[in-house]
């Protein structure tokens, strides 16, 4: 029989979970959303910032949430060097569908039998002592390596937000997704606002990387679940809207939980591209479409 | 007629070996050029290649528990579930962008590979022994008599692409890769199109898949939808050439027979890596993959 507090620590982590997945999908909402780059290599970056921190963390027994600090800043520099490759090679030609999404497939594939022959196959985690803390409220658990990545991711999406919103730069990414065109009337350089908005993009999954290593141990091939969340979460949060990916993604984190908990665990992985399919055959505009 | 001949020369070497590597470069033959007949003519990336082969591994399975039916019968329902499958993804997500048929597939490789996890029927998570007939009447082995069916799928698969090309279906499916919606304005019937690429591109892939239970002998979900199915069948089309039928023949030949000499010599995880690299080198620099490198890429060019 179902207890209350079962079903409301599901819940709760459902919606810790689901916060994380916000900072997880918050670069592909901007790639995928803002800039129509469909990097569905952007899990695998995930993962390899994840494993960064990992490597930090061994090496020089660096905390993750500091290691994001060092490995944020790099994988900005990778999305900025991954950007020009691929509007070098592709976007330039006008040749970006099918052979753009090989390309990121490609490198997705080669990212996770790179880690494999560096790290192996078996589950990795970090050393932080904070990851085995856990709060109560009432009957309600609040484990800390739950509640950082819900936080992490938080602090993750305002930045960006308040970045697109308020800054000079952001605004013109923003005026990029809607007119490319109009943008280089007035003077300015799409390319470059591109290049520079893909960057974060990258960035932001290097630091849920880090993130990611915090709140659970972590594998090569972990990636490939992520993309049917990130994905689901940026098409259902209405493609390229924060906000919105938060909403969707904190929706997926506790239908997830819930289906684990009603139907078995082994059942989970199905939820997120379950709502993908449904969302693209009912509703592919998003829940908050245009 | 090339069929019986590859068949006649593998039966000279008689090596049972020779029939184990050339089955799976023949799957490779069937998987390539059918991801092609979308992927290459018509333009729509499918990423759930596993999921198609897996369909018709499954469906031979479930067939099998019910009485033990010829291989052939079993490879034309794993067609015929995967190609209704196909059908239904299609219906669902082509009229969207490109884009969400992409991720589509992938999301109908996860779903499917949930669902068949927790089917107990079809062995789930735990897998699932195929015992091959012992005695085959004319070929002898068993793995000789997957081997000819295999190629003839293979034949198949080629006969069809290349009468595509030719039939007045392959201008429809090039209008649409070069521009969608001009093609639509001018007539084409783009979705019906479509359709008729994706369900005919995944009923070969599950017809490919069928005798792999018996292939491996020890069938579980996680291998059946391996990943690395997936990025053979698009490097192989994309390596050898996507716009006439010969491309991914060419390349899933090269790739799938040096894959089988280097499996021997250097783990499977490297052989993976460089198929990964080849597929990014070759879609950076060489977009028209070999058959354009060797200026083959045929008189539908200019169409």
């Amino acid at each position: 029989m179902l207890s209350f507090s079962l079903l409301s620590n599901a819940i709760v982590s459902g919606l810790l979970l689901g916060g994380f997945y916000a900072g997880v999908a918050a670069g592909a909402t901007i790639s995928f959303g803002l800039l129509d780059i469909a990097n569905i290599a952007h899990p695998a970056f995930v993962v390899f910032g994840a494993y960064c921190a990992f490597a930090l963390n061994q090496r020089f027994h660096l905390d993750p949430l500091l290691a994001a600090v060092f490995v944020t800043p790099v994988f900005y520099a990778v999305g900025w060097f991954a950007y020009q490759l691929y509007h070098h090679a592709f976007e330039r030609r006008g040749d970006d569908s099918m052979r753009g999404l090989a390309f990121f497939f490609g490198l997705m594939f080669v990212g996770e039998v790179v880690l494999i022959l560096t790290f192996g196959v078996d589950y990795r985690y970090s050393s932080a002592e904070y990851t085995s803390t856990t709060f109560k409220l009432g009957p309600v658990a609040f484990p800390l390596r739950e509640v950082i990545p819900f936080v992490g991711s938080l602090v993750i999406l305002v930045a960006a937000q308040a970045f697109l919103k308020r800054t000079f730069t952001g605004r013109a990414i923003l005026g990029v997704s809607q007119d490319p065109i109009a943008l280089r009337l007035m003077g300015a350089d799409p390319v470059r606002l591109k290049r520079i908005a893909f960057a974060l993009s990258i960035a932001l999954a290097g630091a849920a990387g880090a993130l990611l290593l915090v709140l659970e141990p972590i594998e090569p091939a972990i990636g490939r679940d992520f993309i049917g969340r990130v994905f689901a979460i940026a098409v259902l949060g209405g493609m390229g809207s924060l906000p919105g990916t938060w909403v969707a993604a904190v929706m997926l984190g506790v239908i997830e939980n819930l289906t684990s908990i009603f139907a078995g665990a082994s059942w989970a992985p199905a939820v997120a591209f379950g709502f993908l399919l449904v969302t693209l055959t009912v509703r592919p505009s998003g829940l908050f479409g245009r | 007629m090339v069929a019986v001949a590859v068949f006649a020369a593998m039966h000279a070497v008689g090596n049972d070996y020779v029939f184990y590597a050339g089955y799976t470069v023949l799957q490779y033959v069937v998987l390539a050029v059918a991801w092609n007949i979308l992927g290459g003519y018509v333009g729509y990336v499918n990423f759930g290649v596993a999921a198609f082969l897996a369909l018709g591994a499954y469906t031979g399975v479930a067939l099998g528990n019910f009485a033990p039916f010829p291989l052939p019968v079993m490879m034309l329902a794993g067609g015929l579930v995967a190609g209704l499958v196909g059908l239904g993804a299609g219906y669902l997500t082509l009229r969207l962008r490109g884009i969400f048929f992409a991720i589509a597939t992938l999301a109908l490789a996860v779903v499917l590979q949930t669902l068949i996890t927790n089917w107990d029927f079809v062995g789930g998570s735990a897998g699932v022994y195929a015992i091959r007939p012992k005695h085959i009447p004319v070929f002898g082995s068993y793995i000789e008599y997957m081997v000819f069916l295999m190629l003839l799928v293979a034949a198949g698969v080629v006969a069809v692409s290349r009468a595509i090309e030719r039939s007045s279906y392959g201008l429809g499916f090039t209008a649409i890769r070069d521009d969608e919606v001009a093609a639509e304005a001018t007539g084409v019937p783009t979705l019906r199109l479509k359709l008729i690429a994706t369900t005919l591109s995944a009923a070969f892939m599950g017809m490919a898949g069928a005798p792999l239970p018996y292939y491996v002998t020890f069938l579980e979900p996680s291998s059946a939808f391996n990943l690395s199915y997936a990025v053979n069948s698009i490097a192989m089309p994309l390596i050898g050439g996507t716009t006439a039928w010969f491309g991914p023949l060419l390349g899933a030949l090269l790739l799938g027979v040096a894959q089988q000499v280097a499996t021997v010599t250097i783990s499977s995880e490297i052989n993976l890596l460089i198929v990964g690299l080849l597929l990014i080198g070759f879609v950076i620099l060489a977009p028209q993959g070999l058959i354009g490198l060797l200026g083959l890429t045929g008189k539908r060019r200019s169409v």
